[in-house]
């Protein structure tokens, strides 16, 4: 059994055992949850075929969310990248436009699948899809990436927190992009080592970042965030991918982004009293929406 | 946890805690009232009351009353669903500093014209607690079988009770009693590993000074 205390136990035994972090872990929560690998397989498949779905009617949304502060973003930047406007490349327009449908699909009461969380859930399908789209990849070795992106994200849950209110964003936007670049360095045949550079390098970048929602709603800037947090999976890939290392280990990143959660003030852990949400435009779209 | 509390659940949007958990909270105040009620009226705190529009909670729950799972793309329809199948319902915003910044107080009248209350909070990640059935206060979460036993405060109604369950092979998780005073109104909550079936359920309500026997099942 696996402790999920630390991802540098993931990457020993995965080397030990000659395997990947997405098999070991798939084979232990087999063992955890009584039930066979096959089945946690299909439940898994099933999840990254919601996840295709909320790509695809976001990429074509014109509507609007309840509050009319997002949807139609990622239809704009669809139509720039099919028209041939990408400014960093394929990969990475493409990607920005799944993770900000994704997250348009979920303000506008469409079906998601949290990742880890509701407000975050662009970040880890706008990678993978993106990625097996461009490479013409499999999808079981997609649905095999998850189990690595959740593993990982055990250990972060467990050591820290993946939630805005405990950790900022950080902890919601920051974990599912260190977790989808995690999942993306095995997806493109990196080493389980290079998997926990990646998973580290991502998070480096983004600790401190706070959760501020304008009007408290998951919209403003996280559906944008959505797309920072895909691009930051991807550089951060590419980094481990080619062969650089975080010089500090990831698992005392991720306890510093728990120091850092715990040394946030409340008014940044979303509870839209500071940051963004404490603008003279948040504020008043707040008036306007509470009216 | 295990890896689908990380990628997972499958969900409506846009928050797990406003929008998931209230469907959850709205689908066991719909089992206590024996099904759809007639009329609801709900009571709002802290955020659920501040950011209801927004993010939908006020549609999630009554999804759950009117029966839907969280992940049911009917749920930003429900209003317009609920006006069709005839439920009433109210809003209303409240203050109680006593309660989770996520709760909802539903009231229902149920088809037999009798008034349920079922009072839930949402503790994130779309899990919830009830902490209040009718006029007593509870605590569970609704990740085992959770059987609702109101009853008279009595020598021996949790012995006669327990030993049912033990007939069938039933095992006890956990188990609460609550009470509104020394003889009077009580409620028994079990959690139990296995689900309870009908014929168990009216063995149940024939032990003496118990009034009826709610099954709720696992709602994760």
């Amino acid at each position: 059994m696996i402790s999920y205390d630390s991802i540098q136990e993931l990457v020993d035994k995965a080397k030990k055992k000659g395997k990947l972090i997405s098999e070991l872990v798939l084979e232990d929560q087999a063992l955890q949850m009584e039930q066979s690998q096959e089945e946690l397989f299909e439940l898994m498949r099933a999840s990254l075929q919601v996840m295709a779905e909320a790509a695809a009617k976001g990429l074509t949304a014109v509507s609007k969310s309840a509050s009319g502060l997002s949807g139609g973003d990622a239809n704009k930047m669809r139509q720039s990248v099919d028209a041939g406007r990408s400014l960093s490349g394929k990969v990475l327009s493409e990607t920005l436009a799944k993770a900000l449908a994704i997250a348009e699909v979920n303000a506008c009461m469409g079906r998601i699948v949290a990742a880890p969380t509701a407000g975050s859930c662009g970040i880890i399908p706008a990678v993978l899809l993106t990625l097996k789209e461009e490479n013409n990849l499999a999808e079981d070795r997609v649905v095999m990436s998850l189990f690595t992106a959740a593993g990982l994200g055990m250990v972060i849950a467990k050591k820290a927190s993946i939630s805005g209110a405990e950790g900022g964003c950080q902890a919601e936007c920051g974990s599912a992009a260190a977790m989808a670049a995690a999942a993306a360095v095995e997806l493109m045949g990196g080493t389980p080592q290079m998997s926990a550079h990646a998973c580290a390098m991502a998070l480096k970048s983004v600790l401190g970042l706070v959760c501020d929602p304008v009007a408290g709603l998951v919209e403003v800037p996280c559906v944008k965030r959505n797309a920072s947090g895909a691009a930051n999976a991807l550089i951060a890939a590419e980094m481990a991918l080619a062969g650089i290392e975080s010089t500090i280990p990831v698992d005392e990143v991720i306890g510093a982004m728990k120091a850092i959660g715990d040394a946030m003030p409340k008014s940044l852990k979303e509870t839209a009293e500071g940051g963004l949400a404490d603008t003279p435009t948040a504020k008043k779209i707040a008036r306007d929406i509470l009216r | 946890m295990n890896v689908f509390d990380i990628i997972g659940p499958i969900m409506v949007g846009p928050s797990s805690s406003h929008t998931a958990g209230a469907v959850r909270i709205g689908k066991i105040a719909r089992t206590v009232a024996g099904g759809q009620p007639v009329a609801v009226t709900i009571e709002l705190y802290g955020s659920f009351a501040q950011t209801y529009k927004g993010h939908g909670t006020d549609k999630a729950i009554i999804a759950g009353l009117l029966g839907m799972a969280p992940d049911d793309e009917r749920i930003k329809d429900s209003l317009e669903l609920a006006r069709q199948a005839g439920m009433t319902f109210k809003f209303r915003k409240s203050h109680n500093k006593e309660v989770h910044p996520n709760t909802a107080l539903i009231s229902a009248v149920d088809q037999a014209g009798k008034k349920i209350i079922v009072q839930g909070s949402s503790v994130g990640g779309g899990r919830i607690v009830v902490n209040r059935i009718n006029e007593i206060n509870v605590k569970f979460n609704g990740e085992y079988y959770t059987l609702l036993i109101p009853h008279t405060d009595t020598p021996g109604v949790i012995a006669a009770v327990t030993n049912l369950l033990a007939d069938q092979g039933i095992n006890i998780a956990e188990l609460n009693m609550y009470r509104s005073h020394r003889g009077g109104e009580a409620m028994m909550v079990i959690e139990t590993d296995q689900a309870v079936k009908g014929e168990q359920i009216s063995l149940i309500e024939a032990v003496k000074t118990v009034k009826k026997a709610v099954l709720i099942e696992p709602i994760y």
